[in-house]
């Protein structure tokens, strides 16, 4: 059981790594430096396809979460999805945060500042974490995606009170550059190009990503129903032999010990 | 019994389980004194400093005091099978859930009440505006007592349940820090007007996550 085919799995494989060498290509040479931040604003290319990445994994796990739990499309499909795409989720955050970092320090001076954005990434990032953690926890399939479910959707509710809250305590960062109200891209078109050609190149390593973690998730699964039958078997055939074992050992030793 | 009812008794048998154990009085609420002093010798009182940051520091202290309720609310629940008992009584879950909160919620009080008269003590703060505070006190209250308690039930009976609660709970709850410690400094500032747009956010909080406890109370506590 896959989430995709697995000629269609290798075809993505092979997709996202020719996408990935294009946006490296056109990030590094293509696209023509900026004209107040110099090469740092490269940083972009990697840094916005990252955060969007980042919050589409939440998403995902958010609906997979919501499926889980609504008892007519329950299934563990969306349990391991949820799962597979909250790490996932953890990883572009995190990475998020260190290109931004990087960025910031030329461009900003400091690697870190207090901003609305920063500081809401910041705290998805623990919320998250705390969601892997509490996954990592054993427990029955059953219980575990119940309990995982819920805890994703009180963290996804909070996401947008968090926003709101640090939005309304200070903002620094800059406006968004493609996603803004009016939707219009204010950068050269190149530039525009290769952060679309980002954000597509990224969403295929995703949903690539995403897949072969599902798989991995089934195989672990796998691996523990294999481990229990063979835990079962060992106790059977110890228990089988040492009955058959005991009438012969009965036969001989116990009328030599008697007997005297 | 309607539901209110059914809170009302579950929050009684938390608060009288509380007023013969003491364990607010006797551990939670030195605790949070103990941490206000320690503010004091870590931030030199002579700066001036700790009259400045006392209210992210009474509500740094309050957090840390409500990870030690919530605890305590499931560990009585734990012992001689009271969760089985909870789980076969009948009663509501949403009720029970309100129930566990509001005691949570009235420990925190009490805990807040003494914090605050220490800050006032100590700190040598001055209260300017003293509606918006209450105002704020109260929503974030409800906040974290209502969170709290969903991942206190949500991590019962899991082995790793002390260190795991306050890593999920306080990444929900920084909202709550932040609009209670703002409204904070807009009332002890005297500018209440800067308090209210917090006092709102407080309370949609609160309102918010009452209502998932309700909701997903039940479910949780079966696997509890």
């Amino acid at each position: 059981m896959t989430l995709l085919k697995p000629a269609i799995s290798r075809a993505l494989g092979w997709a996202t790594l020719v996408a990935v060498v294009v946006l490296a290509l056109f990030g590094l040479w293509g696209a023509p430096p900026d004209s107040v931040q110099g090469d740092a604003q490269r940083l972009m290319y990697l840094h916005v396809p990252a955060a969007w990445i980042a919050y589409l994994a939440f998403g995902v796990t958010a609906i997979s979460s919501a499926l889980w739990l609504w008892p007519r499309t329950r299934s563990e499909v969306y349990d391991r999805v949820a799962g597979a795409s909250a790490e996932l989720g953890v990883i572009f955050t995190g990475l998020t945060l260190v290109l931004g970092s990087l960025w910031g320090r030329p461009v900003w001076g400091v690697w870190w500042a207090w901003d609305a954005r920063l500081v809401t990434t910041a705290v998805l990032l623990f919320l998250y974490l705390g969601y892997l953690a509490l996954r990592s926890v054993p427990a029955s399939p059953d219980a575990r995606a119940k309990r995982c479910a819920i805890a994703a959707l009180i963290a996804f509710v909070d996401v947008p009170i968090v926003h709101f809250s640090v939005t309304w305590w200070r903002t620094l960062h800059q406006q968004a550059t493609v996603f803004n109200p009016e939707l219009k891209a204010n950068i050269h078109g190149v530039m525009a190009f290769t952060l679309w050609f980002g954000v597509l190149a990224f969403t295929l390593l995703y949903v690539y990503l995403l897949d072969r973690r599902y798989r991995l998730a089934v195989l672990e699964d796998d691996l523990d129903e294999r481990e229990l039958e063979r835990a079962i078997a060992e106790r059977v055939a110890g228990a089988g032999t040492s009955v058959r074992a005991s009438p012969g050992d009965d036969a001989d030793k116990v009328p030599a010990e008697v007997t005297p | 019994m309607n539901l209110v009812q059914e809170a009302a008794l579950v929050a009684g048998k938390d608060l009288r389980i509380e007023a013969r154990s003491r364990v607010t009085l006797q551990q939670v609420i030195p605790f949070g004194l103990v941490v206000l002093l320690l503010f004091a010798f870590a931030l030199d009182p002579d700066r001036g400093i700790l009259r400045r940051v006392a209210p992210g520091l009474f509500w740094i202290t309050v957090l840390l005091g409500a990870l030690l309720a919530v605890s305590r609310a499931f560990a009585v629940e734990a012992e001689n099978g009271a969760s089985d008992a909870l789980r076969l009584s009948g009663l509501d879950p949403a009720g029970v859930f309100l129930g566990k909160a509001a005691a949570v919620a009235v420990e925190l009080a009490v805990l807040e009440t003494v914090l605050a008269v220490g800050v006032v003590i100590l700190f040598d703060v001055g209260i300017e505006s003293i509606g918006p505070l209450v105002l704020a006190t109260l929503a974030a209250t409800v906040g974290v007592a209502a969170t709290g308690t969903l991942y206190g039930v949500l991590a019962t009976g899991l082995r790793v349940r002390e260190t795991l609660v306050p890593m999920l709970l306080l990444p929900v709850v920084s909202p709550v820090l932040l609009g209670a410690t703002r409204a904070w400094e807009a009332a002890i500032d005297g500018v209440p007007g800067d308090a209210w747009p917090w006092v709102g956010l407080l309370s949609i909080f609160a309102v918010l996550y009452v209502s998932v406890g309700m909701l997903a109370f039940g479910p949780l506590l079966e696997e509890a």
